[in-house]
């Protein structure tokens, strides 16, 4: 796969912005900051969710030239809290037969997962299963909404294992937000602070604070 | 054959009857009192209106009437639709889709009847134009109001998963099925239930009319049979039209759902 790197220019949405940066193939940068200050607003926008202006780029993909879903698929953002609308686990999987069983298992769930209910779910299985569900689309990039927050610790770092992976096999640039500055220490190279007015600071590598 | 004129005592004592109901409503503090009494003065008010309207329309009959008096029905039609929804789509384009979904139904259906199935000359004779257009756009006018209305409800409600699927690389079109399909359901589901019952449980409003106006039963009931099929017809393609339409507004090109075009909730 073409290693692409992610790269905002002028991006503007409601009254925020603009903001430009870049992450490169592979890199991961972690986004810290207050609640509100606007972290998800920014996944959103990067995603194409919300009216916006400037440009994004991943790889040789410009946003603006293919259609929503396409780059919506490529670029793959995992929401803070998952939707699942059909009754059972499989149905949400174009095919679920196609999966990975090292994915599952590294999540801690295996192949009967396929006919589980939606409603029986927990919040922290539906958190995971999401993330398979984002990964099986093989996007070439990763915007994760705190990805582990209702996990517990042991799940918490096979997730971290499990998206690192993904990030650095793939070469896939990764925007990870987390509350947890231990966290983003663990697995980002660079750090980006989203203060309350919603502008952000690039507080460069993440190791140098912890 | 002459029906039995109603005095108004006659129609004073029917009135009673809302009274004891407001009584009611005063009493179980149902709220209902002042909605119950405007729509009866309405109600009283505007079909002595069309009574008069009605009795000059049949002695000068000039299509400009027709279609003056058509456009006002569909005026009013168009405004309640907006009225019956929680959230309505904002401006002129809110109205826009609920107006245009019944005239291109409603129209397109009675125009089909008066000219080419009932066939009178001139097609236009208001003693069927009226009440065959008023039938219609009162019932496609409840279809695409309970359409759109469940549409809009529903995405707001169901914003997040909508919004998962669009994150998924599905498209607005995909992303809405179930929706879209609920809706125009929901639209469609009292005409159809009233097709299926017609005869059985109640006796339609148009047949019971022609009965009591002295028209044979047989007759009453082929005309009864021909408004069913033009009503469910209209509603089924206002209803469809419409919700197509509401589709179109609530996602942009870029696929985004866009509740901002909403007007917020409004107190019933």
């Amino acid at each position: 796969m073409l290693m692409p790197t992610l790269a905002i220019n002028n991006l503007r949405f409601q009254n925020r912005g603009p903001y430009s940066f870049r992450i490169e193939a592979g890199e991961c940068v972690g986004l810290q900051g207050d609640s509100g200050a606007g972290k998800s607003l920014l996944l959103r926008a990067i995603a194409d969710l919300d009216p916006r202006t400037g440009l994004m780029q991943l790889g040789d993909i410009n946003a603006d030239a293919v259609a929503a879903p396409v780059w919506r698929r490529t670029v793959g953002l995992l929401p803070a809290e998952s939707g699942w609308w059909l009754e059972s686990v499989g149905d949400h999987f174009a095919d679920f037969d196609a999966i990975d069983d090292g994915m599952l298992a590294a999540v801690g769930l295996d192949r009967s997962v396929q006919t589980w209910q939606i409603s029986r779910l927990s919040t922290g299985e539906k958190q995971r299963l999401a993330i398979v569900r984002l990964l099986h689309n093989q996007p070439h990039c990763l915007l994760l909404d705190e990805p582990t927050a209702s996990l517990d610790q042991g799940a918490v770092t096979r997730v971290e294992e499990l998206l690192l992976a993904y990030c650095k096999t793939q070469g896939a640039p990764m925007l990870w937000v987390s509350h947890d500055p231990a966290q983003l220490a663990r697995i980002s190279e660079h750090l980006f602070l989203m203060v309350t007015d919603g502008r952000l600071i690039d507080t460069g590598g993440a190791h140098d604070e912890c | 054959m002459n029906v039995k004129p109603l005095s108004p005592v006659d129609l004073a004592l029917a009135a009673s009857l809302l009274v004891l109901l407001g009584l009611f409503s005063w009493r179980l503090q149902l709220g209902l009192g002042r909605q119950l009494a405007i729509a009866a003065a309405r109600t009283t008010v505007q079909l002595l209106l069309i009574g008069q309207i009605l009795r000059l329309l049949f002695a000068h009959v000039h299509i400009g009437y027709m279609l003056l008096i058509s456009m006002v029905m569909l005026a009013a039609a168009g405004r309640e639709v907006v009225e019956r929804q929680q959230r309505s789509i904002r401006g002129l384009h809110g109205w826009l889709i609920g107006t245009g979904s019944m005239f291109l139904s409603s129209f397109s259906v009675t125009f089909l009847a008066l000219f080419v199935i009932i066939g009178n000359v001139p097609w236009y004779t208001p003693q069927y134009a009226i009440p065959l257009l008023g039938m219609l756009l009162g019932n496609t006018m409840s279809g695409v109001a309970l359409g759109m209305d469940r549409m809009t409800e529903t995405l707001w409600q169901q914003r997040q998963v909508i919004e998962q699927r669009l994150l998924l690389g599905q498209t607005a079109g995909q992303a809405v099925r179930e929706i879209r399909r609920q809706s125009i359901r929901a639209g469609m589901m009292p005409i159809i239930n009233s097709m299926a019952t017609a005869g059985l449980v109640s006796l339609p409003g148009m047949m019971t009319g022609q009965i009591l106006g002295g028209s044979s039963p047989l007759d009453a009931v082929h005309y009864q049979i021909l408004i069913m099929f033009l009503i469910c017809a209209g509603t089924g393609l206002g209803t469809i039209v419409a919700i197509l339409g509401v589709e179109r507004k609530l996602f942009d090109a870029r696929h985004r759902l866009r509740l901002d075009v909403l007007s917020p909730v409004r107190d019933s």
